[in-house]
């Protein structure tokens, strides 16, 4: 399977940004279960300020602003060739020790609802069957829908809500897992749809680390193991570490927003 | 309790003079005692004039202080401080190593001398400089060991100060003073000088600039600003260099380096000497409320464009709890025999150690693992009843939050009171500079001394002064 995909974002604000910076977390790498053919990240009326990997191994970008913009544009496009590795990634490679996928981080700490909810799955394990009836089990007790949460959320947030979007479904994904042993992170990435290729959002899952396999994807919202549809773009402990966009500005009030992401077979 | 318990660096335990004191000895002896309170005097005007004050935290009243100074000063020989400098620095080399294993590999975890817990759930770990090689491979550029002495040859280490260690602008005012008033003291007794620390500083902070600095490599101190009870060390510490004092909103990211507004523009910064703390360094990466740091400086360094001094992360060495484990630290990274004694330390986490502590409180000093200054202590043998049942509740609920040692009989050297000269403890913290051109251990360093009689706190805080340090020459 080859994947071309498009992601452009395009903020519009009502005064000028006097300085503001962007840190980007939107270059997929290449691994055994998918291949970056080409990608490109291009800014408009702003500027790439430098590159870096950060403690999870994602290629990270910080941006500027141009001074005194009311507008800018960041446009990632490329190509990725993906392998059917069943979800699995394999070992871990770090940098970051693999004890660290074990931190609650305060989106993800387990609390009462957490807690209740790994009670309620009797099959729940730190193994690969084990976390598959998790996926199944939080499915169940959070229903998915659309532009149902907030991106603040917490996982206890979303539970307590008995719904939310995928960030969340992950979520309360990890702080189930951690709170069982497993090692588990936040995966950003594409996924082609089979009924759209435009989107407004990129995709998250989770991934857990099993003794003898490795890293291994769960996608709950969808109840499947990640395929060859599935581009993994940057990994963290939670949205926060893996999100596509953070940053910071001065001036530039009045957001507007535009995304578009599209995703399609070759 | 008698006096004499202690060992006193002038008199000894037996009231004999020691050799390093002999030649201010008979100085003093030769003096008039009238003329000495009248040096005592101008010595405490000139440091009014000077400016240098210490905001106590907790105060509303009174905010800025002066610490007491006393113009005695505290000597140590040739030999003992090449003993002493010798151990220093392999515990600093120790500690770099630390380091860079912590935020790499992790070799000391793997092979089982510390456990892997006390790193994994220590707050002090700082995941973004997990994989990050700093330049020149120096974490900890300015180090300050807090050491105690309780025998002719028995030093102890009480804290490795790896992350904003200060006090060395008292170290060099108190020099200052005392070579204003007492100039012929120091070509008598051959004192080693101290006042190359600013330059030392400098030299070693630009010997440590990353690889896309120019041959002159920039310096500039950057500074939490004036409601800081450390900002006069910072100007003062700017002034000596020569170098730019910097607050957060003077910096920002240009061109992909961190720079700073002067008049001709934003220019480069190289080396950062930053007084201000990891988590708000990078409201970016950090605390996202701060305004006091750099928005991406982070990002700027883990690319290599920036030298941090010290560098982010330092904390996990100098942590109380990471301190009962530096024997072993010493022995793993440098494969030497520490020479320097670690106070015996029981760590609360550990339940027998906490049943001992428990059991123990009144002869105990108890200390809050990230705690600092002095706050948040217990010292057994002076606490009242009541002060002990609460340290006992706390030591219940959070047990990991603290470690407790003996109480130490800390070495005394004479003040000069209303009476006459009288003991009075004292502790030292000797500056180490870090750079790829070496270590160097500054000969002195800053005698701290707890002016009230008995007392065995001496941080400035509560109610410390301090002591010109001299180093003998050979």
């Amino acid at each position: 399977m080859r994947l071309k995909i498009q992601h452009s974002t395009h903020y519009r604000f009502d005064t000028p940004v006097k300085y503001g910076l962007q840190q980007l977390r939107k270059t997929p790498k290449s691994s055994p279960q998918q291949q970056v053919i080409r990608w490109q990240t291009k800014v408009k009326n702003g500027r790439k300020e430098l590159e870096f990997e950060d403690f999870h191994h994602n290629t990270t970008e910080l941006i500027s602003f141009a001074p005194g913009t009311t507008e800018l544009s960041v446009i990632s496009e490329g190509e990725v060739a993906l392998n059917d590795t069943h979800g699995v990634i394999g070992a871990h490679r770090g940098p970051a020790p693999l004890w660290l996928y074990l931190r609650e981080t305060d989106r993800t700490r387990a609390k009462a609802g957490a807690r209740s909810l790994l009670r309620g799955i009797e099959a729940a394990a730190p193994t690969l069957e084990g976390l598959h009836a998790l996926a199944d089990g939080i499915r169940a007790a959070v229903k998915y829908e659309v532009g149902s949460s907030h991106p603040e959320w917490s996982a206890e947030d979303a539970i307590e809500a008995g719904r939310g979007v995928c960030q969340d479904h992950t979520h309360i994904f990890l702080a189930c897992a951690r709170e069982m042993g497993a090692p588990a992170r936040y995966v950003s990435g594409y996924l082609m749809l089979d009924d759209k290729t435009v989107q407004e959002a990129m995709h998250a899952w989770a991934e857990a680390h099993i003794e003898g396999l490795g890293w291994v994807g769960f996608d709950v919202s969808n109840g499947i193991s990640p395929d060859t549809r599935y581009v993994r773009v940057a990994t963290g402990l939670d949205y926060g570490d893996a999100s596509p966009v953070s940053g910071s500005r001065v001036g530039g009030t009045g957001e507007t927003l535009e995304v578009q992401i599209d995703v399609a077979q070759q | 309790m008698s006096e004499t318990q202690y060992f006193d660096e002038m008199w000894g335990h037996d009231e004999t003079l020691r050799q390093p004191y002999r030649q201010f000895h008979d100085w003093l002896h030769r003096e008039n005692p009238a003329d000495l309170r009248a040096k005592q005097r101008e010595a405490e005007e000139l440091f009014r004039l000077t400016g240098i004050t210490f905001n106590v935290y907790g105060r509303t009243e009174a905010e800025e202080r002066l610490i007491p100074f006393d113009i005695i000063p505290r000597i140590i020989s040739a030999p003992e401080w090449t003993k002493l400098s010798r151990g220093i620095e392999q515990r600093v080399r120790a500690i770099n190593a630390f380091l860079h294993d912590i935020y790499h590999r992790q070799e000391i975890i793997r092979a089982g001398r510390i456990p892997k817990e006390m790193i994994s759930r220590n707050e002090a770990f700082l995941p973004h400089m997990i994989g990050v090689e700093p330049p020149g491979g120096i974490y900890t550029h300015i180090v300050g060991i807090d050491l105690v002495r309780t025998g002719p040859g028995d030093f102890y280490v009480l804290e490795d100060n790896a992350r904003t260690p200060s006090g060395v602008s008292y170290m060099l005012e108190n020099r200052e003073t005392m070579l204003q008033m007492f100039p012929e003291l120091f070509s008598q007794n051959r004192v080693q000088p101290v006042q190359n620390y600013p330059t030392d500083l400098c030299r070693s902070l630009a010997a440590c600039a990353p690889p896309a600095a120019g041959s002159q490599p920039v310096v500039a101190v950057l500074t939490p600003g004036i409601y800081n009870s450390a900002y006069f060390e910072h100007a003062f510490l700017a002034d000596q260099m020569g170098v730019e004092l910097v607050e957060g909103h003077d910096l920002r990211v240009v061109d992909g380096r961190v720079a700073m507004r002067t008049t001709q523009g934003y220019q480069p910064v190289d080396v950062l000497y930053r007084r201000v703390d990891d988590d708000f360094l990078d409201p970016m990466n950090f605390n996202p409320d701060s305004q006091l740091g750099v928005p991406g400086i982070m990002d700027v360094y883990r690319a290599g464009g920036i030298t941090i001094a010290n560098a982010p992360g330092t904390g996990i060495a100098d942590d109380k709890a990471i301190y009962s484990y530096m024997p072993e630290i010493v022995e793993f990274y440098t494969g030497e025999r520490p020479l320097l004694e670690n106070v015996p330390t029981w760590r609360c986490s550990d339940p027998d150690d906490l049943a001992h502590v428990l059991e123990n409180l009144g002869d105990l000093v108890v200390k809050e693992v990230h705690g600092s200054g002095g706050y948040g202590m217990l010292i057994g043998p002076t606490a009242t009843k009541a002060e002990i049942a609460g340290f006992r509740k706390k030591l219940k609920a959070r047990p990991g939050n603290y470690i407790a040692q003996p109480t130490l009989s800390l070495s005394t050297v004479p003040i000069f009171s209303r009476q006459g000269l009288a003991p009075r403890h004292v502790d030292l913290r000797p500056f180490v500079l870090v750079s790829p051109e070496g270590i160097r251990v500054t000969p002195g360093g800053l005698t701290r001394v707890a002016l009230k009689k008995g007392s065995l706190v001496v941080n400035s805080s509560q109610g410390g002064g301090t002591k010109d340090t001299w180093v003998l020459g050979d």
